[in-house]
């Protein structure tokens, strides 16, 4: 197997949970968007957004919550460009528990990288070898559990949604792509402490902080 | 001061300009042609503005679903990973059957010191160099979520990025350049950095206020009007005044041995 060196590469899937779209209603087909997305939405989280788990999360100022996405990344263990689905598994060295933080926003139109791609941002947990890519999340508001949740029934399993990414851009070793944030992510505020747990995944904790003047 | 980084004999080098060509910092001295040219410096995050020339937001307009509001409104930030970047006489590839793939010229701003809640008096102080971007877009698979969205502008070996790392002091005004894009020697872009939406300091300040900026952080600051579907075949040169000239190679899918 290869080290665990993560790349620091983070691709997330968006709007991934069948149910997420189904909420959008109207909206999906109506403008700016115009019609359902047909290839896999993507968002991509760079250098700054990766922090320690347990690191505190800091709150912009004029920022109330934020929403607390609890997710699997696939941690890419051989080069995968241009793969079938039926090859995924072999560039899959494991899996990680991952927070994806991010700024409620009303519109999937534009990346919203001042919402989406904050300092601290993506939280990782240690990298485990696995032996299935479906499981069960569970975030917990100061002990509170207020979210349980499962990636399977995604609109891409993993299989399909990296084959799919790794059609035009080839996925490396270390690179780590989240599979999706299951739709209902829970709003964190100043001061609480979070915790998102994965069956066989570990568990992510730490608190929410505003930002220092 | 200009620096590039090239690969030579099995080992990456920095190199500065020689009259016949190049010189490693090992004082070997090379033909441009001699060496592969990789993006000029060490490449964090790239981010990436659309629609930060007036123009070529009114040439997309019939397609955008909500018009671009200029200044006025927040800046358009994408964010790009490594696997997109190929340098100075690189090969990228047009996928076949697509009807629209374009260039875009672009001035690449280098972070040389980083921060968070950078005013923007102080931007062009946290600025190491300049260099020249060519930021290929395929239109067709262009979709209006998370738009842009990495399908059409973060294919492999899409972005291309140099020859040289300008230092910032060698660069009296990033917003007094010329561009200009030639498809097999013929003018197709024109368009001079004045016309950027969002200027340098004030795209610095905006992505420092909500991201710590660090060192090889570069900000592609988007292109003027003027994008044309290019072909396999096709070369593309992006030149910037005082910053250089990108040259690329356009590839069909047989060449990349699909």
């Amino acid at each position: 197997m290869p080290p665990w060196r993560l790349s620091g590469v983070v691709v997330g899937a968006a709007l991934n949970d069948p149910r997420a779209l189904a909420a959008l209603g109207d909206a999906v087909a109506a403008p700016p968007h115009l019609a359902a997305p047909r290839a896999p939405v993507l968002y991509v989280k760079p250098r700054h957004t990766l922090a320690a788990a347990g690191a505190p999360m800091v709150l912009p100022s004029g920022a109330e919550a934020i929403e607390v996405g609890a997710t699997v990344g696939l941690v890419i263990g051989r080069t995968a460009c241009r793969i079938a689905a039926a090859q995924a598994a072999a560039h899959v060295a494991g899996v990680a528990l991952v927070v994806d933080l991010a700024l409620p926003q009303a519109s999937w139109y534009r990346p919203a990288a001042a919402a989406r791609a904050l300092d601290g941002s993506c939280r990782i947990g240690t990298p485990l070898r696995a032996d299935r890519l479906a499981f069960d999340l569970e975030v917990q508001i100061d002990g509170a559990t207020v979210q349980r949740a499962a990636t399977a029934g995604f609109t891409r399993g993993p299989a399909q949604l990296l084959a799919d990414v790794s059609e035009f851009m080839t996925l490396a070793s270390g690179d780590l792509l989240l599979v999706g944030v299951p739709h209902g992510a829970p709003l964190a505020r100043r001061g609480e402490r979070v915790r998102v747990a994965g069956v066989g995944l570990g568990a992510i904790e730490f608190t929410v902080v505003a930002e220092a003047a | 001061m200009r620096t590039a980084r090239v690969a030579w004999a099995g080992a990456v080098h920095e190199a500065v300009p020689h009259a016949s060509g190049l010189r490693l910092a090992n004082g070997r001295v090379l033909a441009q042609s001699e060496v592969v040219w990789l993006p000029p410096f060490e490449v964090g995050t790239i981010i990436a503005l659309g629609l930060n020339y007036a123009a070529h937001a009114r040439e997309l307009s019939a397609e955008l679903a909500r018009p671009a509001a200029g200044s006025a409104e927040e800046p358009l930030v994408f964010f790009k990973t490594r696997g997109a970047l190929v340098g100075h006489c690189g090969r990228t590839r047009r996928p076949a059957g697509v009807r629209f793939m374009h260039y875009e010229c672009e001035l690449a701003v280098v972070i040389g010191r980083g921060g968070r809640h950078i005013a923007e008096a102080d931007a062009l102080a946290h600025v190491a160099g300049y260099t020249v971007a060519n930021d290929y877009a395929v239109r067709d698979h262009l979709e209006n979520w998370l738009r842009p969205n990495l399908r059409a502008k973060n294919r492999d070996q899409a972005t291309a990025l140099g020859p040289w790392l300008v230092s910032a002091d060698a660069v009296a005004d990033p917003h007094a350049l010329a561009l200009a894009t030639r498809v097999n020697g013929t003018v197709v872009q024109r368009g001079h950095t004045s016309a950027m939406v969002h200027r340098i300091p004030a795209l610095i300040a905006y992505l420092s206020g909500f991201m710590t900026l660090a060192p090889g952080d570069v900000i592609l600051t988007g292109t003027p009007e003027g994008v044309s579907n290019v072909n396999a075949g096709d070369v593309v040169e992006c030149e910037i005044e005082g910053i250089g000239c990108l040259v690329n190679t356009l590839v069909g899918d047989e060449e990349s041995a699909i």
